[in-house]
């Protein structure tokens, strides 16, 4: 083969060959960049040849790995360029160099535009490849149009219009909202009646990015895909060139198949007929060959038409068929098919009850298990963890651990995280869940997550039956000679509660338990620390008679710790130490921790809470994959296949209200009538287990009403009654379904977060996640069906107020069981105003019709993006706003009061910018933000407060901008703000998540906090 | 969808790589690295598959040359997987006898040939023929 043609680039090349070493490499790379610059310097001395020479040259560098950014305006100029040589380097190399978030390529878009629409079939096709390679949204903008037309143009030759299909493909996957589609069903039909391969297989690749997202529209199209299969699969009625080793494209009849997985069903008989046909002669048509690239090419085949099938919910026979095939595909020793075996019987698992079938190969996939190939391994181990049920539980955490001491260290924690929810979900009875998660922090500690502790220890104490056989095997693990350290908190916890129930056997005298624990001390850190504190306070408080000598022990210790530097160490001892010397007190203050009020598990929902990040929804996610990523709550219903439901196992149990009064009860009888301690009995128990396993001992708080509040129990204030009056009328309160939360209270923590639960009850969680840039707003809502059942006549109604256009994508009728659906909520700010959105929101669960009214986070601060600006900036422009109604003051009266510093923290979460210093009195405050919507410009907006330090329930507020309205608007809403303000606005200041494990006696709000923090939930949830 | 395509040797250089997802150079650089550490030293009895972050890589070795596919986890691999070995196929018609050496002096080419073969990480054309005709007309222009 000849060499590049252009001998200045061949030439370079050779020379960076010949380096030696990398600095060589490197010197020789920047003599030939610093010529490339100079000459460019001079470029009307440059020829269009000389310039495609550096511009390749370039490219090259760039590939060695080189930094060429001072070359992009050169390759993109070249776009312009004339004749077709040059105008094609610009076009490629400009889309290997630039991505499309870099602003050069606006200088382009012109150019581009002239050559999609110009005659010229060349410059035609260079644009479109490089649209479709690195368009971004102002592409989509100006050119889609243009790119729709060139797709069905019969002027146009196949090789722009498959190029016009994929580059219209890239533009409609990144910004659907502005490729306009409406009416293309039709012509996708027609482009499905294509001759020509290349186009055909480019149109099925829209195909599927258009049915992915609105199936309905795309009915039409069905049958021509049937046709296409059959015309592929079994007349093999293609064009020579267009198969591949014999196959008849095996690329266009994956991709056939592909589309026609996202359509929910084939209802017309004939059709369905005809594709059955075609898909069991591919299921048994294709034999194992010796030739790779032809197996490979008809497996391929094979597999997608396994998933349609399964997705098809074919006959039993054929759904048999296929578990047969798979089977045999597990088995073989050729990797690849093996693999894929694996992997499409866990997709299997999720679409069907073949369950008990699949079960018949859990030696065989074992075996792979344990196979060398780690991606081997890992579908197997998903595969393990899907067919996993209460009859093979024990087999398969046993394989777990097993493989645990010897999986290498990117799978350990996975691996002990699903063992750990297998132990859980399928336990046959809870010492064989105790057994296994102790021995996980003995073989693989470091692995083993907090959350896996605390679950077992939630476990413990909720069951009475488990806590001598817990407590005796904690003392058993202490006696080995190197333990982990999760395993010291674990063992100290439970003997600490539950210490006293050995008490007559060998060794696990008080005394005793308490010198085994104590050798670990000097070994631990500072968090394992305070739970031995914890411990040895819990021992004391259990040895009855006392006994002086452990006694003085440890109060020695205590004593020890009061000067810690911790201060959670130190606040621990002196609490302690005090309590410990009341005496009989102490009995009731350090009681045994109260059960724990359910909660789903936090291992199942990290276990799910994987990002799947795929071109289109994947057709099997789409149906099913949502049904078990929204395991919302512990109480795993039964599945098919018998297992026990979790309840079963008395576990724990749901909490309905009534049994909340029990504990509730239970739990205030409990309460000493204690004057210091009655701060703490209206601290919930925090749904954050971190706080409660780690907070302070057993000072019993009983289980608050709290936990699941009422939406009337309120504030109080004028806005909550607004709330419960107006959005949600006492008439239709007809519901009998109680909200779980506060929907209040959930909505203000929305205002100031940009995800979180907007609203749930036991049989639906809508989450929200909003993204919101200048007047612009994209908002998700994931609606999650709880239940195992499906929801229906599922609607949403978007009642926008006059300033927000609002725009939702259609919401299903159906919510499948445990599925949770995704429906985008476009919003665009007009004007500014006050004025909250209002979703009317209803669906049918049974025979009950629930409707709620929800507001929606879309307020105004969402359009406010804070600015700090300095004291030379905001003077003259605050002079310069005079008066009214430019410039507003008022006196309000019967603020909450609050101290300058917090005030400024609720400013800044609500965009408003504090300046500090900028007022010289610390008094006052002055903010400032930019506001956006779509009839002003971006719009500065000055705030300026002054406290009162003698009455902080008055100021004084003057707001200024450039426009009256928006001015008025935003100061009656910072008014609203400061005149009532929700507790759980208090997230974004303290972030809730590294809560530390205070006692509530130090941070009383933070607990209400985490327990309201929807983030956490829905983190997982997403 | 394809999100990028590699092609690097046993040393990690990289002699073609194509993005159809906007990546900043840095975590390109990154990438690349990351890709070939995770394919160069796998057996050749292993599968053609292996996780890469929330992806999957689909990689084929020939000689010292590992052609490397990051596609969706939802993709079908093997179908990618031949989709290597076809653009190979073009490779190796259009060079006759295609090595190391035509694809580093001729790398130009090669993106040109790509082109034509994947537009948008999705496939355009499966006919060997269609694109060697389509680089004979290019050439011509030339």
């Amino acid at each position: 083969m000849a060499m590049s043609g252009m001998r200045g680039l061949s030439v370079f090349i050779s020379d960076i060959r010949n380096c030696q070493n990398k600095e060589q490499e490197r010197h020789r790379v920047d003599k030939e960049l610093g010529n490339i610059r100079t000459r460019f310097k001079n470029e009307k001395a440059l020829t269009p040849y000389e310039k495609k020479k550096y511009v390749w040259k370039m490219l090259y560098i760039y590939m060695l790995g080189y930094d060429v950014d001072f070359g992009h305006m050169e390759a993109v100029s070249l776009i312009s360029a004339p004749k077709y040589p040059e105008k094609q380097v610009g076009y490629i190399v400009t889309s290997s160099l630039l991505n499309e978030n870099h602003d050069f390529l606006r200088l382009a878009i012109n150019t581009v535009r002239n050559d999609i629409i110009g005659r010229n079939e060349t410059f035609q096709c260079l644009a479109l490849t490089m649209v479709g390679n690195i368009g971004g949204r102002e592409f989509a903008e100006s050119l889609a149009p243009d790119v729709q037309k060139l797709l069905i143009s019969s002027s146009c030759r196949p090789l722009v219009r498959k190029k016009a299909a994929l580059c219209l493909l890239r533009l409609y996957r990144k910004n659907p909202d502005v490729v306009n589609v409406d009416g293309w069903a039709d012509r996708m039909a027609q482009l499905l009646d294509e001759r020509d391969l290349g186009v055909l297989t480019s149109s099925m690749s829209l195909l599927v990015a258009l049915v992915s997202n609105h199936h309905d529209a795309y009915w039409s199209c069905l049958p021509k895909c049937v046709k296409i299969l059959e015309r592929l699969a079994r007349n093999q009625d293609i064009p020579q060139e267009y198969t591949y080793y014999g196959i008849p494209s095996p690329w266009l009849q994956v991709k056939t198949m592909r589309a026609l997985q996202y359509f929910p069903t084939i209802e017309d008989p004939n059709t369905r007929r005809s594709l059955f046909e075609v898909l069991q002669r591919i299921l048994m048509g294709t034999d194992v060959v010796k030739n790779v690239n032809k197996n490979n090419a008809s497996h391929a085949v094979l597999f997608e038409a396994l998933a349609l099938v399964m997705h098809l919910d074919a006959e039993k026979e054929m759904m048999s068929q296929c578990v047969a095939l798979l089977g045999k595909f597990i088995a073989v020793r050729e990797p690849n098919i093996r693999y894929l075996g694996l992997e499409n019987m866990t997709r299997m698992l999720m679409v069907t009850d073949v369950q008990d079938i699949i079960k018949r190969h859990q030696a065989q996939i074992i075996t792979s298990l344990k196979d060398p190939d780690i991606s081997i391994r890992r579908r197997a181990l998903d595969l393990l963890y899907g067919m996993c049920d209460i009859s093979n539980a024990k087999d398969i955490v046993e394989e777990l651990l097993q493989y645990l001491s010897t999986a290498e260290f990117a799978m350990r924690e996975e691996l002990s995280l699903k063992a750990a929810i297998l132990a859980e979900k399928f336990a046959p009875d809870l010492s064989w869940y105790v057994d296994v998660i102790l021995q996980l922090i003995d073989k693989a500690g470091d692995f083993v997550s907090d959350d896996i502790w605390f679950r077992v220890v939630q476990f413990v104490t909720n069951n009475e039956d488990l806590q001598p056989y817990a407590a005796a095997k904690a003392r058993e693990y202490l006696d080995k000679p190197a333990i982990h350290e999760t395993m010291v908190k674990v063992s100290a916890y439970i003997l600490g509660e539950f210490g006293h129930l050995l008490a007559r056997r060998p060794g696990c005298s008080p005394k005793e338990i308490f010198n085994i624990i104590h050798e670990k001390l000097p070994t631990v850190s500072t968090s394992t620390v305070s739970i031995l504190l914890s411990t040895y306070a819990k021992i004391l408080m259990h040895t009855q008679p006392p006994d002086p000598e452990l006694q003085n022990q440890i109060w020695a210790i205590f004593k020890k710790y009061e000067s810690s530097i911790e201060v959670e160490i130190q606040q621990r001892a002196v609490e302690y130490f005090t309590l410990s010397r009341k005496g009989e007190d102490l009995m009731d203050i350090l009681a045994e921790m109260p059960k724990f009020p359910e909660r789903e598990s936090a291992l199942i929902r990290k276990a799910e809470d994987t990002e799947v990040d795929t071109a289109e929804q994947s057709a099997i996610k789409l149906r099913t994959q949502q049904q078990s990523s929204s395991a919302l709550v512990v109480t795993d219903q039964p599945r098919a296949n018998g297992t026990l439901p979790v309840s079963q196992l008395s576990l724990v149990k749901m909490p309905s209200m009534s049994s909340n009064v029990d504990d509730n009860a239970a739990g205030q009888r409990l309460t000493p009538e204690n004057g210091t301690l009655n701060k703490e009995d209206s601290v919930p128990p925090s749904a954050d287990l971190l706080s409660d396993l780690l907070g302070p001992l057993a000072i019993e708080g009983p289980p608050s009403s709290s936990v699941h509040p009422q939406p009337s129990t309120n504030l109080g204030s004028e806005e909550t009654v607004v709330e419960t009056t107006a959005i949600v009328p006492a008439g239709e309160q007809a519901n009998a379904v109680q909200p779980i939360g506060n929907i209040a209270e959930r909505f203000h923590a929305l205002c100031v977060k940009d995800s979180g639960v907007l609203y749930e009850d036991p049989h639906i969680q809508i989450g929200i996640k909003a993204e919101w840039k200048l007047h612009h707003g994209h908002l998700v809502l994931f609606l999650g069906n709880k239940n195992t059942s499906p929801l229906v006549s599922v609607q949403a109604i978007i009642l926008p107020p006059a300033h927000l256009k609002m725009e939702l994508s259609l919401v299903p009728d159906t919510i499948p069981p445990r599925a949770q659906v995704q429906c985008p909520l476009e919003v665009i700010n007009l004007h500014p105003s006050r004025d909250v959105a209002v979703v009317d929101f209803s669906y049918k669960f049974g025979n009950n019709m629930v409707n709620v009214r929800l507001r929606l986070p879309a307020v105004l601060n969402k359009f406010l993006q804070p600015i700090t600006i300095s004291a030379e900036e905001f003077f003259p422009q605050w002079r310069s706003l005079t008066g009214p109604p430019l410039k507003l003051q008022e006196v309000v009266r019967g603020v909450r009061p609050l101290p300058v510093l917090e005030m400024a923290n609720l400013f800044n979460s609500y965009h408003l910018a504090v300046s500090p210093g900028l007022d010289p009195n610390p008094n006052n405050l002055v903010a400032s933000t930019t506001f956006f919507s779509e009839s002003t410009r971006p719009m500065l907006c000055l705030i300026r407060i002054e406290t009162d330090p003698a009455d902080r329930t008055q100021l004084r507020m003057t707001v200024a901008s450039g426009d009256p309205t928006l001015t008025f608007e935003l100061k009656e809403f910072i008014k609203e703000q400061l005149v009532s303000i929700p507790t759980v606005t208090r997230p974004p200041i303290q972030a809730p998540t590294q809560a530390p494990p205070a006692p509530p006696v130090a941070q009383p709000a933070s607990n209400p906090a985490a327990l309201q923090d929807p983030g956490a939930m829905l983190a997982a949830l997403l | 969808m394809i999100r990028f395509i590699l092609l690097q040797n046993r040393q990690g250089k990289t002699r073609l790589a194509k993005y159809y997802v906007p990546l900043e150079d840095s975590e390109k650089h990154k990438v690349e690295y990351e890709v070939h550490r995770l394919v160069v030293n796998r057996d050749p009895k292993y599968t053609n598959f292996v996780e890469f972050r929330t992806h999957k890589v689909i990689y084929r070795r020939y000689a010292g040359l590992f052609f490397s596919l990051c596609v969706d986890i939802t993709d079908n691999e093997l179908a990618y997987l031949e989709c290597i070995h076809l653009f190979v196929e073009i490779l190796d018609h259009f060079f006759s006898n295609v090595c190391e050496l035509d694809l580093v002096f001729n790398f130009h080419k090669v993106y040109l040939i790509l082109d034509e073969f994947i537009l948008a990480g999705e496939l355009q054309e499966t006919s060997k023929r269609a694109i060697i005709e389509r680089m004979g007309e290019l050439e011509k222009l030339e």
